[in-house]
């Protein structure tokens, strides 16, 4: 390996690496927002929405991302939707990313016991309250694991990108490759750049985990608080 | 007893899931200041009742008034609280929020003030000390009386418990039916769904035991629990002893 390559290299691949997290963040953003309107439209089941909502998501997961985007980028064009290679490459992640949000969104809401909505309702809460102050916060915290997976697994994704001619990581490793035959250094400089974006990414979420779902994990306090507690109440049986 | 004093009125409520009948031709009123407790086997309807009356549940036919107005499923229903079997305190938020959320967010009250008067509540039923504690660090005993006080503080005309011991350990009853004797002490009407019989013949005004889905006796505890008038009381009541069991 030549450190002198990897040095000149190593602006191009910043470019591609900025490029790469901005279309991920856009993408992801969008999908984050599909997927809790598709999750709350599938929660309530709401008619006739709820069915399409179905058929888009067997679609979106079913189908891999290259040909979603050659759809997008090829394929509208014919039918008279001009689109350029960075929304194409928004639009497409979010097709892909809207529908695992989806899915992550609904399996939280729906573990959330009814019995907690029950007891909201009759403390004279309206829907809306309820989702917000009891449902919501409950299913976010459920929902943060998988969340977290979906958003590494998108950004990875993004390296399709380059089949439109967007210059991400993977298009200017290979175009790198194609040009000067400086395979290690390209192949080398890749990897680390999605390990510099993907690795914060792994440790906020495992930080968001704890914070959000610390109601539900017992610590050491709330042990010892738990077995103080057991003693006080059968010591309160004898008397 | 005066025609106004009545504060829960059902008619002929009939409920029924799908096919299967759970309740019949139900006729039964509640006077201010009582406390109904409803006895039967399990799957006998009582707690769909009570459930119907808190308005969670659609019916079939008949009426439910409280207070002059009808109960509908899904209707603003403030005049019921309600606790249940399985505790339903928000895992989220603590003990003092799980008590403040309603007050604040349904009938708009100051924070610092509500605050103040769940404390109090807190305070009577023991856990003035658990105000920052989270529903898993309180114990099951614990966690019923703070459904018990977020259901207060609404302060309900009438409040109905759904077997809100059945899930606890023994030693964890006696500080939860201590609370609601002393709640129908103060004059509370209520209506309780129990499988403990010896709280039950103390609590109660009046005793109602259902079985298939129909009331089949009403009487006071004195007499229901030593001489009730049916013969289907007198089996149910014989399963809580075990002096028919010889060895």
């Amino acid at each position: 390996m030549d450190p002198q390559v990897i040095n000149e290299y190593l602006p191009l691949f910043g470019d591609a690496a900025l490029l790469t997290v901005g279309l991920g963040a856009a993408g992801i953003g969008l999908s984050i927002v599909i997927g809790l309107i598709c999750s709350l439209v599938q929660f309530y089941r709401i008619p006739a929405a709820r069915q399409i909502v179905r058929i888009y998501i067997e679609l979106s997961r079913n189908t891999p991302l290259l040909i979603q985007l050659f759809f997008i980028y090829f394929g509208l064009p014919k039918i008279g939707i001009k689109t350029d290679p960075t929304v194409c490459g928004i639009v497409g992640l979010a097709f892909l990313g809207g529908s695992y949000m989806a899915e992550t969104f609904r399996s939280g809401l729906e573990a959330v016991d009814k019995v907690q909505s029950e007891s909201a309702y009759t403390l004279g809460l309206n829907r809306f309250q309820t989702f917000i102050y009891v449902i919501l916060p409950q299913a976010v915290s459920t929902s943060i694991p998988p969340f977290v997976a979906n958003v590494i697994f998108l950004l990875k994704e993004t390296s399709v990108f380059s089949a439109v001619s967007l210059m991400d990581l993977m298009f200017t490793a290979k175009d790198l490759i194609g040009l000067y035959y400086n395979t290690t250094e390209s192949l080398f400089l890749l990897v680390v750049f999605y390990l510099i974006i993907l690795l914060p990414v792994s440790l906020l979420g495992a930080l968001l985990e704890r914070k959000l779902t610390g109601y539900r994990t017992a610590n050491e306090k709330v042990r010892r608080g738990m077995i103080a507690q057991r003693k006080e109440a059968s010591g309160n049986v004898g008397n | 007893m005066s025609e106004t004093s009545e504060l829960l009125e059902i008619k002929h409520l009939t409920k029924s899931f799908g096919t299967t009948s759970v309740l019949e031709d139900i006729n039964l009123t509640v006077r201010k200041g009582e406390a109904v407790v409803l006895v039967g086997p399990s799957g006998c309807g009582k707690s769909t009742l009570l459930r119907c009356i808190g308005a969670l549940e659609d019916i079939q036919g008949g009426e439910i008034i409280i207070d002059g107005e009808r109960i509908v499923k899904g209707g603003k229903n403030p005049k019921v609280g309600m606790v249940f079997q399985s505790y339903d305190l928000f895992p989220h938020l603590n003990v003092l929020d799980n008590i403040t959320l309603a007050p604040r967010k349904v009938l708009k009250r100051d924070k610092a003030q509500v605050k103040e008067e769940a404390r109090e509540l807190l305070r009577r039923v023991g856990l003035a000390d658990k105000e920052k504690s989270l529903p898993r660090e309180l114990s099951g005993g614990q966690k019923q009386r703070v459904a018990i006080v977020r259901a207060l503080i609404m302060q309900p005309e009438i409040m109905l418990f759904d077997e809100v011991t059945a899930a606890l350990d023994p030693e964890m009853v006696r500080e939860v039916l201590e609370v609601i004797l002393d709640l129908a002490k103060q004059g509370r009407t209520m209506m309780i769904v129990t499988h403990e019989m010896q709280f039950a013949r103390a609590v109660a005004d009046r005793v109602i035991m259902i079985d298939g889905g129909r009331i089949i006796e009403e009487n006071t505890p004195g007499r229901f629990f030593t001489e009730p008038q049916t013969e289907r009381a007198r089996q149910f009541l014989n399963t809580f002893t075990y002096e028919s069991v010889k060895k």
